[in-house]
């Protein structure tokens, strides 16, 4: 009796595993962007390793793109120039979009591996039936050497889902009401995997809002079941051959039940991800800033939800909505379906593919006692900007709604 | 290994991006991080913080962001272990990837106040407090082994020799 992610690793590893034992298994795929991949060529060069092992490696630019500051410059021309050095080429610069959304559109993610990402929302690809962790640069740069990572094998807990989703809510409202209830270390330690009818109802694209979400109730990653819909998917990024993996019936450490039928739209408040409300018991609070994009919520599906709410107004006076679609190909689907005019002439600025304002870095940065909406998943203290600024996480829809009132708004009123 | 610091203790769900925001991150002056430590909770830590200090926290230090300046930021202002009651996965991992011990025990925050003296004896396993003696399950072997070697840098040189 074993779960899909002890049978992944026991593959890899060669022998018969279960959770709870500590392995080096090897990986099939590693990653990392220019937030992290400075750290990793750095722990490389401090290791002493001069050539790196077969494992295939690939490298995105997206967090701070294009360079906000000279030391940011400098230290994305050092990864450039030490992927070079170290002979990786699979380079994917600024303007490709989010390592986790372009990594599965470019076919790099296959069924049955394991893929280690330097960072935290890499198990956004469990959709794909892989056992994907979000590592840090160390972890990484110890990947790129041997080929290896060190692990103790998770538990896998089960989540399943059933239902069929209300008008006006979405995969986020769905994960959303899971992360309020089960909580910020409901999952510590272990893996999520979500399966029921509703999860078979969603599309591709809202099962990776799923997963991407895992992590913030602190699960080692999350893993659905591949069916036709993610075979289709693949094949239509060229993905043709893999193993599937299942986890057998009662191999799962606990068991979660939700019927998502009822539900209505989710928000998290400030500043916890799982401080989780309906949006009705904070509508008509006043917000500055609307941000729709990132890994969470991206793709081409979120644009086309907003779009239909935007059509329906212009986006209140001096409320900053930035709009940033997860990778080059969402945006040009999203301008051949004609959503971008949509988004420019409600009001909205476009913003290059890439994580945005989700990490108060390099772009949309809050000020003090500014009120932001996002359908990113974090709103811990500061993570957009001041520490005196406010995260409200939703859906597309939910966003887009309060961009029109300038507050918080039930996206019903407009669909 | 002993340990026997002044303690700081913090609340729960304590993430990367309270221990270090994302805008200080663009830099390799390492020295900079620790002057952000904990900013994002109490803008005046790393005045207050001296070397040897542990932090001990509630439940799922460390969450969110896979950033390892969390760890290095608290490596390098000199705090010499993080005790809490359960880690975020991948900031335990960068932890002893980086050999700073992160020790999880249970009921912690019940028992240890802020300027408490706490001594932490990773080999037998406790964790010795003003008001009482807390039992810790010991590391094993493999993640022992890495810290031993002063963390994942060292050890990769070792067995690659």
């Amino acid at each position: 009796m074993s779960t899909a992610i002890e049978k992944i690793i026991s593959d890899h590893v060669g022998v018969k595993v279960h959770a709870g034992e500590y392995v080096e298994t090897p990986v099939d795929l590693i990653y990392f962007h220019d937030g992290t991949g400075v750290l990793v060529f750095k722990h490389l060069e401090e290791m002493g390793v001069e050539k790196l092992s077969n494992v295939k490696s690939a490298v995105f630019f997206d967090h701070s793109i294009p360079p906000h500051s000279i030391e940011a410059a400098t230290l994305q021309r050092y990864i450039l120039n030490s992927c070079r050095k170290y002979g990786i080429s699979s380079i994917h610069f600024m303007g490709e979009g989010i390592c986790h959304q372009v990594v599965h559109e470019k076919g790099y993610v296959k069924p049955g591996q394991v893929v280690v990402g330097a960072d935290s929302h890499t198990p956004t690809l469990g959709v794909l039936g892989v056992l994907a962790l979000g590592v840090g640069a160390l972890d990484a740069a110890y990947a790129l050497a041997t080929g290896k990572l060190w692990l103790k094998i998770p538990e896998t807990i089960l989540i399943t889902v059933k239902g069929k989703l209300p008008k006006g809510v979405y995969a986020k409202d769905v994960i959303l009401h899971i992360v309020g209830s089960l909580k910020a270390y409901g999952a510590l330690g272990k893996v999520i995997e979500f399966s029921g009818s509703l999860i078979s109802d969603l599309s591709v694209e809202s099962r990776f809002t799923l997963c991407n979400m895992a992590v913030e109730m602190g699960a080692v990653s999350c893993f659905q079941n591949i069916d036709e819909k993610t075979i289709k998917y693949l094949k239509d990024v060229g993905v043709h051959e893999f193993k599937v993996y299942f986890s057998d019936k009662d191999s799962h450490a606990e068991i979660f039940s939700f019927d998502a039928s009822s539900l209505e739209p989710q928000i998290a408040c400030p500043h916890n991800v799982d401080n989780v409300k309906p949006v009705v018991e904070v509508e008509g609070t006043p917000i500055d800033q609307v941000f729709i994009g990132t890994c969470t919520n991206g793709r081409l599906e979120d644009l086309i939800e907003v779009a239909k709410i935007l059509k329906k107004g212009k986006v209140k006076p001096y409320v900053k909505l930035i709009i940033i679609p997860a990778s080059k190909n969402i945006l040009l689907k999203a301008i051949s379906l004609g959503l971008i005019e949509i988004f420019l002439e409600s009001g909205a600025m476009i913003g290059i593919p890439g994580c945005g304002p989700c990490i108060g870095m390099h772009m949309g940065v809050l000020g003090d006692g500014e009120v932001a909406i996002s359908t990113s998943s974090r709103n811990f203290i500061g993570r957009m900007g001041s520490r005196k600024s406010k995260i409200y996480l939703a859906s597309p829809a939910t966003a887009a709604a309060s961009a029109l009132t300038g507050e918080i708004t039930d996206p019903r009123r407009f669909l | 290994m002993i340990i026997r610091g002044r303690v700081w203790k913090f609340g729960g769900n304590i993430s990367t991006d309270i221990i270090i925001p994302g805008r200080y991150l663009r830099t390799l002056n390492y020295s900079l991080w620790p002057k952000h430590l904990m900013e994002g909770i109490d803008p005046t830590f790393s005045s207050k913080v001296r070397k040897g200090d542990i932090i001990v926290a509630g439940k799922n230090f460390g969450c969110g962001s896979s950033r390892e300046q969390a760890v290095l930021a608290i490596k390098f202002a000199g705090i010499s272990a993080v005790v809490a009651e359960s880690f975020g996965w991948i900031f335990f991992r960068n932890a002893i990837n980086h050999g700073l011990p992160a020790i999880e025990c249970p009921n912690i925050t019940k028992y240890v106040e802020t300027g408490d003296i706490i001594e932490i004896d990773l080999a037998n396993g406790f964790i010795k407090t003003p008001k009482k003696t807390l039992m810790i399950k010991p590391y094993p072997k493999f993640i022992m082994d890495i810290l031993n070697a002063g963390g994942l840098i060292q050890y990769y040189r070792r067995i690659r020799k």
